[in-house]
């Protein structure tokens, strides 16, 4: 167990640096920082100057090595914006982000998975067909449109939820600003979470059917019904937990679209998250914070992984006895 | 029946008293798996039962609902599966697969369900049934994992056991012990058995009475012993014929020649007239009936006019 995370920790240095190196390298492709920095009239001169201060003069090489000395003390850059440390403004952003992406991994398990099951217990059911074609056009439909129809209905037709920003936030244990444990911040979360959620769901729906409908057909299944089990059993007991293997693997890879599906969404509704905060600097040329921002999402993608491969042991007792002896 | 389907099995028909042990052998694709699977309606999708009728003290089991069904399934029918290995799930420990069973047949405690699983685990000579209670399938061997499923059967003392292919996937050391398991058991409870075999050297062993079938019919009836000394159906004496032991060492095994055909072109009249060797234009056009040989109960134009042929010449001489 030590020496697995041990190694999962050497991968996700190895992962960090080739994701530091790249976003690095694009760096100086962005555009000029110090042209979004300084007011028009400042003379080409004081420009160079403040070219110089900032290292920006320097050689590719020269530079990358300043940033990783800093990096390795926790010091991701400083951001040419707010003037504060990058990591800084990041995990400041980081609770909101968390929390709308949680929500909507809570949607997706809670929907998709009776979904699914259902979906395959019962294929030709007119409701599973529905939701068959259902799935087919929500994978086809980019996020953006479901988000832009969902304000649409829900926030200009309907009235029901607002369309932007995170609303009132408490504050939870001094640990984080939470949106979760008031009613204005939870109808606040409630468009944005949700439209992440579609953008998952079909996927999910049809991973689950499809290895649901794989597991009904094995031995054990028929070994299970021949000892007249109820039908509830041998669904929920014994065919979910072997459908849910590949399920949970799939769901780390997905943390990944996740990411990039949340600055889509935060975008879109305003949310003042990572992903906002992330198109934000691209566009102000803010390329420290950009940095630090693939590299904390480099690491949230180690780290989700990790627990993925963890919880997969919990339902795979053959890979839980491999860690015992690795 | 509708159009493109097809019929497994047709016109089969047999008894089994209580405590009886018999025997049900043919090729691949006779249609043996099925005849056991139908009994307990668990045959697999699409495959369903068009007509007939299987009773269980006079209970009918082909018009029963699913719920119907699970009372019998388990308690009063249990069944063992071909593959040991691919049989339990792997995710759920053997105690879990045990105790399970027992519970949703009865209102018991599960400490008390632990109780009769670890007893049953015990009668099949598991070792240390306390700690296999507690593992999982993968921690077993294929040998091992038989016999948990032997156990799982007996938890709720059924009344009959259908047991298809038990020892097929097995290596040959393993099997002899787990057949020898299995006949012990049913002798000493008193349980029926429903043995579905390809192996006629596994069945004398164990089957008082063997049904033959080929494409999906039974061809020949009648004490194990019996058939196996004096077969009468030409299938069954092929059968015979084919096993190594009746070979001279050194020489070409015997075969019966051709190959089972599938359910979509089976031959008019006696289906095996094609391989056999008897054949004649009668068994192309017909389908033989019953008919008691002395031996056996059999289906063949030849066995049937070697009779009259014998009762003719009786009356000749009288």
């Amino acid at each position: 167990m030590l020496i697995f995370l041990l190694r999962r920790l050497l991968q996700a240095c190895f992962v960090m640096i080739i994701i530091s190196l790249i976003s690095f390298s694009i760096q100086d492709k962005l555009g000029d920082p110090v042209q979004q920095m300084v007011a028009m009239t400042v003379s080409p001169e004081e420009r160079n100057q403040l070219r110089n201060e900032l290292g920006l003069n320097d050689g590719f090489l020269i530079q990358y090595w300043r940033f990783a000395k800093g990096a390795i003390q926790g010091d991701l850059g400083t951001s040419y914006y707010y003037k504060e440390p990058a990591l800084d403004v990041i995990l400041e952003k980081l609770p909101a982000t968390l929390e709308l992406a949680f929500c909507a991994i809570l949607i997706v398990i809670l929907i998709a998975t009776p979904c699914g099951v259902m979906a395959a217990i019962k294929p030709k059911h007119i409701l599973s067909r529905l939701l068959m074609v259902t799935s087919s056009i929500g994978l086809s439909v980019p996020i953006f449109i479901v988000a832009i129809l969902m304000v649409y209905i829900f926030s200009i037709e309907l009235n029901i939820a607002p369309s932007f920003g995170r609303g009132q936030t408490t504050e939870v244990l001094g640990l984080w600003e939470s949106g979760l444990f008031n009613k204005n911040g939870l109808s606040h979360l409630l468009l944005p979470s949700l439209s992440l959620a579609i953008a998952l769901m079909p996927i999910f729906v049809r991973l689950i059917r499809a290895e649901m409908m794989d597991v009904l057909q094995s031995e054990y299944i028929r070994f299970a019904w021949s000892k007249g089990l109820s039908a509830r059993r041998i669904y929920f007991i014994h065919a979910l937990k072997n459908t849910m293997l590949p399920v949970i693997t799939v769901g780390g890879i997905q943390a990944g679209t996740l990411v990039a599906y949340t600055i889509l969404t935060e975008t879109i509704f305003q949310w003042p998250g990572m992903g906002f905060l992330f198109m934000d600097s691209v566009s102000r040329v803010d390329t420290p914070l950009v940095s630090a921002y693939l590299i904390v999402v480099g690491g949230i993608f180690v780290i989700t992984n990790t627990f993925v491969d963890l919880i997969y042991g919990l339902f795979n007792p053959t890979v839980r006895l491999a860690s015992h002896g690795l | 029946m509708k159009k493109r389907e097809l019929a497994a099995l047709i016109d089969v028909s047999f008894t089994l008293n209580r405590g009886e042990r018999i025997a049900i052998v043919g090729e691949s694709g006779a249609g043996k798996s099925i005849l056991g699977f139908s009994i307990v309606n668990l045959i697999s999708k699409p495959g369903y039962i068009e007509s007939g009728s299987i009773k269980l003290e006079n209970k009918e089991l082909t018009t029963m609902n699913l719920r119907q069904l699970q009372e019998i399934r388990g308690k009063r029918i249990a069944m063992i599966f071909q593959d040991p290995m691919m049989t339990l799930n792997p995710v759920l420990t053997i105690g879990n697969q045990l105790v399970e069973t027992i519970r949703s047949h009865t209102n018991i405690s599960y400490k008390d369900a632990r109780n009769i699983a670890i007893e049953k685990l015990h009668n099949v000579q598991i070792s240390s049934p306390e700690k296999r209670f507690d593992q999982y399938p993968h921690e077993l061997s294929g040998g091992m994992r038989q016999r948990v499923i032997i156990a799982a059967v007996l938890l709720l003392n059924p009344d009959i056991i259908i047991a298809d292919e038990p020892t097929t996937a097995l290596d040959v050391t393993i099997q002899a012990e787990i057949l020898q398991l299995l006949l012990s058991i049913c002798r000493d409870n008193g349980v029926a058995l429903i043995l579905i075999s390809h192996d006629l050297g596994v069945v004398s062993k164990v089957a008082e009475r063997t049904l033959v079938m080929y494409a999906g019919h039974i061809v020949e009836e009648g004490p194990t012993l019996e058939i196996i000394n004096d077969p009468q159906h030409p299938y069954t004496q092929g059968l015979l014929n084919a096993l190594p032991q009746m070979t001279i060492p050194g020489q070409r095994l015997n075969q019966i020649q051709g190959s089972m055909p599938s359910l979509a072109e089976r031959p008019t009249g006696c289906a095996f007239h094609p391989r056999c060797p008897y054949a004649t234009q009668k068994c192309k056009q017909e389908q033989p009936q019953f008919i008691y040989s002395g031996v056996s109960s059999v289906a063949c134009f030849m066995i049937e006019d070697m009779l009259n042929e014998f009762a003719d010449t009786d009356k000749e001489v009288l």
